[in-house]
């Protein structure tokens, strides 16, 4: 028979696989969420206040095409992902450009980004309600091994966004458009004397950052559930991604969404009586890291 | 000159007779209590509309509101302060923190220093719920109304709990703040010192080079600024006689920045005018229901379209055409 000691290790290593598999889970999902902020701010210099509404939006439409209308759940997420992106490239289109050209400071596109934050936050509010909405499980049944245990849809839902964002690191780094878009976030005039037609492919850029976060939201639906209030929480947790990784860059998104991920899972195992303190924690640590580096991990200076 | 002279004046005679005689004639005495809010948080927008004027975008006000608030309300009820001395702590304890928090974080620019003020904001919050002097989610409750200020035996403001309508008090005092806080902020831009604050909104490489102290400057910007925030929270938990965690929020802190994009960023009374419009707005809308939110930010993306620049830049328009 163990004695107590020997237990108690044993726990605290069962503990540690489990929180680290949640983690790596909530990483995943927080990783491509902030994928999409950093590419919009890169392109465009626009801190997207609306990104976590984006989310929202993406979720509440696989929620209808999934949940409502009974067709496949890829055929929904993919619905997601091509509404938010043609909803994403109006409103650069016709809302960011235009501003951007009128104003004298480049910050007052942070008001149009509230604005559509609450504009989306109304439409939501009015079309879906404010009930949680939730969908029947993609795949039924639990993975319980080496001291781990997690649900099937979970892995699932893991995994592929692990694919998605191992493709948007591929499309960036392969294609034309993605190569463009490199060059544009780097520098926009230089790119304009090479010949990058520019106007055009900030349009694609917002385009895409919006329908990342259409596709987590679908993702994400099938296991957390949706509900209106949630897009500024999401947004604000976005921020802190991307300020942690350093914004624009997109190894930096990537890699403060697995930290953040890491972090909450933790926090919340190891706070757990304190509650919010875990945030309150997460919080305190971001500004003295901020402080002491002031462009995130790997940010250009001065984003 | 003379034109602005003539500004002043109808400006005053506007908030001190007409607005009073307005809401005597419709009998609203409830409205004192939005025009008080609307001064109060135009003062809160001030301050943020000061770290604009050197370049950083703050979303961090809430947080000072909360903390002047709270620092208020403490010293009233735990240490049997008066108000009016909590008033002058309550901005200097916020200035001398946000000496401590700028400091570090001023080194920040653009999103980096917007995202930490925001999320300085939830820090207070959070703090605010777990400190046990703060009293948790249940707040301060039942403060007492300002007493009698007297010199030399002279009674120079009544107690406000004697007064038949201490809402009118608290409007009086709230535009006498406001006024007194949009002069300094005047005096201060068009000083020298507000000159080399505009060289530091456009280049901060190139003051620091011609023997710009701009490490110490932007700190004396920002503490002022949190020195407003401080003030109108302190003020604003007199007229509520109450302090919540959720009393400021990152939703405040968003509208602060909002206000100062609405009226104009280049324009000292841009705040002012933003605060008015969005608040009175928002509250105008009310009746609209469950629409509320979509026609405030419908108009909103409507207004940042047509005037990108704010509000005030209507006047300029026209003066070129």
């Amino acid at each position: 028979m163990p004695g107590p000691s020997i237990t108690f290790t044993w726990w605290i290593r069962r503990l540690m696989e489990q929180v680290i598999a949640n983690g790596l889970f909530l990483g995943a999902q927080y990783a491509l969420i902030a994928l999409g902020l950093t590419l919009i701010f890169g392109l465009m210099n626009v801190l997207n206040f609306a990104h976590g509404q984006m989310y929202v939006l993406g979720g509440f439409i696989t929620y209808t095409v999934y949940g409502q209308l009974g067709l496949p759940f890829a055929v929904a997420v993919i619905c997601s992902g091509i509404t938010l992106a043609v909803i994403g490239g109006f409103m650069e289109r016709y809302l960011f450009r235009t501003v951007i050209r009128r104003s004298h400071r480049e910050e007052s596109t942070m008001m149009l980004a509230a604005a559509t934050a609450f504009f989306f936050d109304a439409v939501m509010l009015l079309v879906f309600g404010e009930k949680q909405r939730g969908v029947p499980k993609i795949v039924k049944g639990v993975f319980n091994n080496f001291g781990v245990i997690l649900p099937y849809d979970r892995i699932l839902v893991g995994l592929i966004a692990a694919i998605l964002i191992l493709g948007f690191i591929a499309f960036m780094k392969y294609t034309k458009t993605g190569r463009a878009m490199r060059a544009l976030a780097q520098d926009r005039v230089a790119a304009q004397l090479m010949g990058v037609e520019v106007d055009r492919y900030t349009m694609i850029g917002f385009a895409l950052g919006a329908m990342l976060a259409g596709l987590v939201g679908g993702l994400l639906v099938s296991i957390t559930g949706v509900n209106s209030g949630i897009g500024g929480p999401i947004s604000i947790k976005a921020f802190m991604m991307i300020m942690i990784g350093g914004a624009g860059v997109v190894s930096g998104a990537i890699a403060g969404g697995f930290i953040l991920g890491m972090m909450e899972s933790v926090g919340l195992t190891v706070l757990r009586e304190y509650g919010d303190v875990t945030y309150l924690v997460i919080f305190a640590a971001l500004m003295v890291f901020l402080s002491i580096r002031p462009n995130g991990l790997m940010g250009k200076p001065w984003g | 000159m003379t034109k602005k002279l003539i500004g002043l004046v109808v400006f005053l005679l506007a908030v001190f007779i007409a607005v009073p005689m307005l809401i005597a004639a419709t009998g609203r005495t409830d409205l004192y209590y939005v025009f008080t809010s609307v001064a109060l948080l135009s003062i809160a927008s001030a301050g943020v509309w000061l770290t604009f004027f050197i370049g950083r975008i703050n979303i961090g006000q809430g947080a000072y509101a909360l903390m002047g608030g709270y620092v208020s309300a403490i010293l009233i009820m735990y240490y049997g302060w008066s108000f009016w001395w909590t008033l002058p702590v309550a901005g200097i304890f916020c200035a001398a923190a946000s000496i401590l928090i700028g400091f570090p974080i001023l080194r920040l620019r653009g999103v980096y220093f917007a995202m930490v003020t925001l999320i300085l904001t939830e820090v207070m919050r959070l703090l605010a719920l777990a400190l046990p002097i703060t009293n948790g989610a249940k707040g301060i409750t039942s403060i007492p109304p300002p007493g009698p200020i007297s010199l030399f035996g002279m009674t120079l403001v009544p107690d406000f709990a004697t007064l038949q309508n201490p809402r009118i008090a608290f409007y009086y005092l709230s535009v006498m703040l406001m006024i007194a806080c949009f002069a300094v902020l005047y005096r201060l831009v068009h000083s020298r010192i507000g000159h080399i604050c505009m060289s530091l909104q456009q280049n901060e490489e190139l003051a620091s080079s011609i023997g710009v102290n701009i490490a110490a400057l932007r700190v004396m910007a920002y503490a002022i600024s949190s020195f407003f925030g401080g003030l109108s929270g302190a003020v604003f938990i007199g007229a509520t006689q109450s302090i919540y965690p959720s009393s400021f929020t990152v939703t405040d802190s968003v509208n602060f920045m909002l206000n100062c994009f609405l009226g104009g960023l280049g324009y000292v009374f841009g705040p002012m005018l933003g605060t008015l419009v969005l608040y009175l707005g928002w509250n105008l809308l009310f009746s609209t229901g469950e629409f509320q939110l979509l026609i405030y930010s419908t108009a909103m993306i409507v207004l940042m379209l047509v005037l990108p620049n704010g509000l005030l830049s209507l006047g300029s328009f026209k003066r070129r055409g």
